[in-house]
């Protein structure tokens, strides 16, 4: 998507969100973004400004996740919960088929294609829309694209909000994907608490623009765009680098046999916590069924996760068989890996994996161990890690 | 950018023609399609094949690549899905995604030497490879098969194999882990016979197929004697569900086995088979 012009910007008053809703919801589009649920920030259908969460922030750090009002916090003043766009681009569960058996033969039960409303996420922070540009790149520009990704993903409308002050689990100026929005997007808040309860928005897209204009608004002044800016520069600025990414792939690469493993290992629960929370996490497996009578079978396909003993399975056990083997393989995927396989980082630098932690395992801090410390020296006389 | 559900996910259906037994546990299917052609295959890819309600398992093509009637594959049962598969009688419905993945670098060897080296059921994928060749040989240098098998009772492909050991224009040994009473052949790791070939390892490229340990260990005894890690090649085995570098499952380092291998060059992952639990 090409930098589009900053003078494209709006300035709306707040209750202009709601005018914003309508405006997707006018335009066919099923608006998703944060719902407070309980103790937590869920992402789910929000159709009045009402429904989402208001004054409220959280606190997040290794293993825990608080909620808590916050007068003055506005709409966006907390951090994202465990909940993400993801299960309604990539669903937990999908049917791929349905066969009937007949005689000896079986042949396939027609069903009409599920309708999904064309969606618009609202709310998505800046490691988010990197996650949706890694789950593209992963389902969308290989070999084989995913049908049901496609599906969920096509039309997709994103506004993004620029983050005001990041969580203690998040890290996204080590991954390079945040704090502030910058491509991938079609319209882009920064929620601004000067004189009065206002948004800068910005225009990513054709569509946005479209949009946009049709929003009770002006055109941003400078003044208005600065304080924008100000917002993502002082969000960047608590927020101090965590890792050398490059260097952390490079470790990753050359030293499988890392003793570090063995120290994760230790605490880690091999929960898979991690992997469902992520927001790019996409390993799925299959689950064939039949019914009663064994006349129908039905294949689904559900998210699944490394973590797993069975994910590894081949005849003879799993080749995955420790802790340590299955927490480097995830961490060695994230970090690098994925650049050989997709050129660009699994990981965004959203914090979920730490914050979701049962044992407090923090990504970042192990990425930063692993890139500091030296290896072991890897080679034919290599031991289980 | 389209793609429609059916050609990703659903399997198409073909009948099971024939049922060959081969071994205990072993058969190999011949499998016509509903309709049409078998789609072509290179030696060395797979399919994924569903048994009605059980589920899917990438098996590898172990038939004839010129034959465009039928598909063949040879499974053993050893899980849910291997087991029913092998158990299936002639007319049954098989469901088949594929062919998949990369094959053995038929082209990259014409011209060479070409020596095949199959632990138990690692001679399948081989096959076609053979097959290729015989149906092209003088277009390549000297051509070896050395097999190894558990014990004389579990030799694969016994009939071809003597076949092949009838003809001048192929070198074909047989090796057995533990021989019988009627057993007069090569006891012992099929490693074993790689230097009595005396491979020119100027001229020879290697295709392995096996156990991964078995591989790990022919690789070792083949680069011994000369062989460039770059004429060396592997078919490697992991868990796959989707065989289209989706599902995440069949990582191996940075490789999807399913798209980037089944067949990986050994010098590019000689490394990764060198970790444990990779």
């Amino acid at each position: 998507m090409p930098e589009r012009d900053a003078a494209e910007a709006r300035l709306i008053e707040a209750p202009a969100l709601q005018a914003l809703i309508d405006a997707l919801t006018a335009r066919g589009y099923a608006v998703r973004g944060p719902r407070r649920r309980g103790d937590a920030i869920v992402f789910d259908e929000v159709a009045r400004l009402e429904d989402m969460p208001r004054d409220c922030t959280t606190t997040q750090s290794p293993g825990r996740y608080r909620l808590a009002d916050a007068p003055g916090a506005g709409y966006f003043g907390f951090s994202p919960g465990a909940d993400s766009f993801k299960r309604w681009l990539h669903p937990p569960q999908q049917t791929e088929f349905r066969f009937r058996r007949e005689g000896a033969a079986f042949v396939p039960i027609e069903s009409a294609p599920a309708g999904v409303p064309r969606q618009a996420f609202l709310g998505i922070r800046a490691c988010e829309i990197a996650a949706i540009g890694v789950l593209d790149r992963v389902f969308l520009e290989g070999p084989y694209p995913d049908p049901g990704y496609q599906h969920h993903r096509d039309g997709s409308f994103l506004v993004a909000v620029n983050c005001a002050s990041p969580g203690r689990s998040c890290f996204c100026t080590s991954t390079g994907t945040g704090p502030r929005v910058e491509r991938g997007f079609d319209l882009a808040l920064t929620e601004l608490h000067d004189s009065r309860h206002r948004f800068v928005v910005e225009v990513g897209s054709d569509r946005g623009a479209e949009l946009v204009a049709q929003l009770p608004g002006r055109p941003a002044p400078a003044a208005a765009i600065a304080a924008a800016r100000a917002v993502s520069a002082r969000c960047a600025a608590a927020m101090p680098e965590r890792f050398d990414r490059e260097r952390v792939a490079r470790r990753l690469r050359e030293t499988p046999e890392h003793p570090r493993w063995a120290a994760i290992a230790e605490r880690c629960l091999g929960c898979a916590n991690c992997t469902t929370v992520c927001p790019t996490c996409f390993c799925t497996t299959m689950v064939d069924r039949t019914d009663l009578a064994g006349t129908t079978a039905t294949r689904e396909r559900h998210w699944d996760s490394c973590f797993t003993l069975g994910f590894s399975h081949l005849h003879g056990g799993s080749v995955r068989a420790s802790t340590a083997a299955r927490y480097r393989q995830w961490i060695t995927h994230k970090l690098s890996a994925w650049l050989d396989q997709f050129g660009m980082l699994g990981c965004v630098g959203c914090g979920r994996c730490v914050t979701w932690c049962p044992a407090g395992i923090d990504l970042a801090a192990e990425a930063a161990a692993i890139g500091d410390e030296p290896g072991a020296p890897s080679g034919s006389d290599a031991h289980a890690p | 950018m389209s793609a429609a559900p059916e050609a990703t996910w659903v399997p198409r259906r073909y009948r099971v023609d024939a049922v060959r037994p081969e071994l205990n546990d072993t058969v190999s299917l011949e499998l016509a399609p509903a309709a049409g052609e078998a789609p072509a295959f290179e030696p060395g890819q797979f399919n994924m094949l569903y048994a009605f309600g059980i589920g899917e398992a990438a098996i590898s093509l172990s038939g004839d690549p010129a034959d465009r009637a039928r598909l063949v594959h040879t499974v053993r049962a050893v899980g849910p899905v291997s087991r029913a598969l092998a158990g299936l009688a002639v007319g049954a419905s098989v469901g088949v995604r594929g062919p998949f993945g990369a094959g053995w670098p038929m082209s990259a060897a014409r011209g060479r030497d070409l020596v095949l080296i199959a632990g138990g059921l690692g001679l399948a994928p081989l096959r076609p490879a053979l097959l290729r060749v015989l149906a092209d040989r003088a277009h390549y240098g000297r051509v070896a098969v050395l097999a190894g098998m558990r014990t004389p009772r579990e030799v694969l492909f016994r009939a071809p194999l003597a076949t092949w050991q009838g003809r001048t224009d192929l070198e074909v040994e047989v090796t057995v882990d533990r021989g019988d009473a009627d057993w007069s052949g090569h006891v012992g790791v099929v490693t074993h016979l790689i230097p009595q070939l005396e491979l020119d390892p100027r001229k020879a490229t290697a295709f392995v197929c096996g156990p991964e340990v078995m591989m790990r260990h022919t690789a070792e005894r083949l680069l011994t004697v000369g062989l460039e890690p770059t004429q060396l090649f592997v078919s490697m085995e992991r868990n796959m569900k989707c065989a289209i570098g989706l599902c995440g499952h069949c990582q191996f380092g940075s490789a999807f086995v399913c798209k980037d291998g089944p067949v990986l060059r050994f010098d590019r992952i000689a490394r990764a088979l060198a970790v444990r639990e990779l």
